[in-house]
């Protein structure tokens, strides 16, 4: 590698060097997701179109959450996660592959979305009040605006930090740092946006100023929760600098601990206003979520996505751990997953069973919920492996890469 | 630099920068010493392994008080809202978490929080003594503005202080010193128990007691203080030597009026106050709102929000009847004004809490609630 700046740094290592099963799970797992995607599609449209809606939003939580990383990194002048952030950036190209999740969403639009009824439109009064913003080409045309201004900010961030490694031009920092800003505000914005259109709009009756950022939350930790499994799994297999110590773990864990305590203080925000107020048009979200089998689920919630990984990470030497580290990744990893299945589901329960919501219809796993996980698991792994290939895994042009090996607690 | 009355509490060295204080702390946790203390500006990443030092275990004692906290305010919340004083608030059960979690959150950082400084207090710093031998000296002015100080107390197993001297110049120390104290001020005799200064505390509790006494109670009533209060007027609710019975406050003379008020003539005569009462106001959307309200307000509970006898009082007062019948219909402004105003069966008169105007907008009211309940044909269009 030709380079005119002072590389005290010895490291070449790219995606090349990843371990040749890494690509054969990858695309076991993707090949495993994609037969049972298309035959839940084949034996049941309505349920798997659901939860090819779950497979969507997950796969954008862990795009934009990993993209929102990067620009996080730069916006506050991090210096610990530098030596990540080449991981991150690799990782929010999956907001750019989420749309292909996207086309059973949109090839399914009636079947999951009420508000795509004309007919159902026009003698509803609160739907027609809202048909200026849930309109199907409005809705199209604000997807399509997220998926290109978030490329854009990805050009602008990714393209910089690339041409840094082989220049160490320090100005791209400077550059990139004054983008992250309008980033945040664009992304606040995009976030809800995308959050209301996927999830909320399923009960279109329904509302929550909150939503946006219950999502925000969800999506920021599982991109933390995914960060931290490459970081462990490429430390495992020496591709990273050994200078990358339990230190920066730490920082890893922190985070994925303090994003728990925030998921739940925004969930329960949305959560005891509308069980306080008890209206009837903010309630009716509740409601089927507490009846029927629902309530094991919502009350096991708590559990899942509070109680364990705030047990699992409370403790300073959890955080510096490796393998507690990677069960409460995966374990977020996971309670993200219910957490988007207990907001999508009870709308298809009511769906399938013809609106009756009181006659025994709870929550239904099967291996239909698994198949967009595991396509999931695989778009993740084998896009990771492709996108790295031609490049090091750490911005080895950072001005700020050796301080960030430096770093101490 | 040394008094006779004065013991050795430590040997210390000043460094200049953090990179040295971090070496400096490396070395002579290498070197064996185990009751030293570093002293920086700012706090300096990576102290905690140069010195040695395993994670503190005060955070299980933190999370354990802050258990307690939990579990104290959710016996507490409990009690009250279930044995003491159960009452039944918005229609939800009387133990109902989700309106608790943010004072069970907040008592459990509270109590976690308070805990581990009042712990610290007392079991580190040994409150209530409020001295230490750094305090006061030139090493503590200097750590605390630009230099890393280290310090190697005596009472270590290994204290030599010219082997210390050695190690310190040998790292690189821009300053070595040894810090004296004087014994009696430490622990054994706390100045905020110190007899003089409790003396002085009750000293002056004793003199604001008693001058706020004086002050309140005798000063006041001197001349010429007391001439504001010995006016040689009634005040009120006091007794009056003029009147036979010894009353201060008279009622007025009967058949006082007040200013504005017109009394209602027709009392005790619905038959009258049907034939000639006319309602003053006009109609217009101004008197229609003030009826509304006022209907809304006094009405409405019994008659139902329509005046349609929907009570929203759930029949636990006799429900009230319909407005809309042919009997209140056939009635004049006059026979609705005269039964708001003196009341009717177990409705009371609303003399007292409803103005003229007001009762006669509540009239115009109903009379829009019962044309709206026969609309015809005209009124549609």
């Amino acid at each position: 590698m030709s380079s005119n700046h002072d590389k005290q740094l010895d490291y070449n290592k790219t995606g090349k060097d990843l371990p040749a099963s890494y690509s054969k799970v990858g695309f076991a797992l993707l090949g495993v997701g994609l037969v049972l995607v298309l035959a839940s599609f084949a034996v049941d449209s309505l349920r798997a179109s659901f939860n090819s809606v779950l497979g969507f939003t997950l796969l954008l939580s862990i795009g934009v959450g990993s993209l929102f990383m990067v620009s996080l990194e730069y916006i506050a002048g991090a210096v610990w996660s530098t030596p990540f952030r080449r991981i991150s950036e690799n990782l929010s190209v999956l907001t750019l592959v989420a749309p292909i999740l996207a086309i059973p969403i949109v090839l399914n639009m009636h079947s999951i979305y009420h508000w795509t009824h004309l007919e159902v439109v026009a003698t509803d009064e609160l739907l027609k009040f809202k048909q200026p913003y849930l309109n199907e080409s409005f809705f199209y045309v604000r997807s399509a605006a997220f998926f290109v201004i978030m490329g854009l900010f990805y050009y602008v961030f990714i393209s910089g930090s690339d041409k840094q490694d082989k220049t160490g031009d320090q100005s791209i920092t400077k550059r990139n740092i004054i983008f992250s800003a309008p980033f945040m505000f664009i992304f606040a914005i995009l976030i809800s946006i995308m959050a209301i259109d996927y999830l909320m709009s399923l009960e279109p009756h329904w509302f929550s100023t909150i939503f946006g950022v219950y999502y925000f939350a969800g999506t920021f930790l599982s991109a933390i929760a995914t960060l931290t499994l490459f970081v462990l799994y490429l430390k495992d297999k020496n591709l990273l600098p050994a200078a990358i110590n339990k230190n920066h773990l730490y920082n890893l864990g922190a985070l994925m601990f303090a994003f728990t305590a925030f998921w739940t203080y925004i969930a329960f925000s949305q959560f005891v206003l509308i069980w306080y107020a008890n209206l009837p048009e903010e309630t009716l979200w509740f409601i089927p979520r507490m009846h029927n089998g629902w309530e094991y689920l919502s009350i096991g919630i708590i559990l899942v996505h509070f109680i364990i990984p705030f047990g699992l990470l409370i403790q300073r030497k959890a955080k510096m751990n490796p393998t507690r580290l990677k069960i409460a990744a995966f374990w977020i990893l996971f309670a993200h997953i219910y957490d988007l299945y207990s907001l999508i589901m009870p709308t298809y329960s009511r769906i399938n069973n013809h609106e009756n919501i009181t006659d025994g219809n709870g929550p239904q796993f099967g291996w239909f919920e698994l198949a967009f996980p595991i396509l999931v698991a695989g778009i993740v792994m084998v896009v990771f492996g492709i996108v790295s290939k031609n490049k090091p895994l750490i911005p080895i042009g950072d001005p700020k890469l050796q301080r960030g090996l430096d770093f101490h607690l | 630099m040394s008094k006779m009355s004065e013991k050795l509490y430590s040997l210390s060295a000043l460094f200049e920068n953090a990179d040295s204080i971090i070496n400096a702390a490396n070395k002579v946790n290498k070197a064996g010493y185990k009751k030293y203390d570093i002293h920086t500006p700012y706090p300096v990443h990576g102290m905690d392994d140069a010195m040695g030092l395993e994670p503190s275990k005060i955070g299980y004692l933190t999370i354990l008080l802050g258990l307690t906290g939990l579990t104290l305010i959710t016996s507490f919340i409990y009690w009250i809202n279930v044995i003491d004083y159960p009452q039944v608030i918005g229609g939800k059960p009387l133990f109902s978490l989700p309106a608790y979690i943010p004072i069970m959150f907040e008592v459990t950082i509270l109590l976690g929080a308070v805990g581990t400084v009042a712990i610290l207090l007392i079991f580190y710093f040994k409150f209530p003594n409020n001295s230490h031998p750094l305090h006061d000296t030139n090493y503590m002015k200097n750590v605390s503005s630009d230099k890393f100080g280290i310090t190697i107390e005596s009472t270590d197993e290994k204290f030599n202080i010219d082997e210390i001297k050695s190690l310190f110049s040998s790292l690189g120390a821009s300053k070595i010193e040894e810090i004296y104290y004087e014994e009696e001020t430490l622990n054994f005799n706390p100045t905020i128990l110190d007899k003089k200064f409790i003396g002085g505390l009750i000293v002056i509790a004793v003199f604001t007691s008693f001058s706020a006494y004086m002050h309140l109670n005798k000063l006041l009533y001197l001349p010429p203080l007391d001439w504001m209060s010995k006016q040689p007027r009634l005040n009120a609710q006091s007794q009056s030597p003029v009147f036979a019975d010894g009353f201060g406050m008279r009622t007025p003379v009967m058949g006082t009026v007040a200013k504005g008020f017109i009394p209602y003539q027709y009392k005790d005569n619905q038959a009258d106050a049907s034939q000639f009462m006319v309602n003053p106001l006009e109609v217009n959307e101004r008197n229609l709102i003030i009826g509304k309200k006022k209907f809304l307000t006094f009405c409405s509970p019994c008659h139902g929000n329509l005046g349609n006898a929907l009570s929203r009082l759930r029949g636990q007062y006799p429900v009230g009847p319909t407005l809309h019948s042919d009997k209140v219909k056939n009635w004049t402004d006059g026979d609705l004004y005269h039964v708001i105003t003196v009341g009717q069966n177990v409705m009371p008169g609303y003399e007292k809490q409803i103005t003229r105007d007001e009762r006669w907008s509540i009239v115009l009211y109903i009379r829009s609630l019962q044309r709206a309940f026969n609309a015809n044909e005209e009124d549609l269009k």
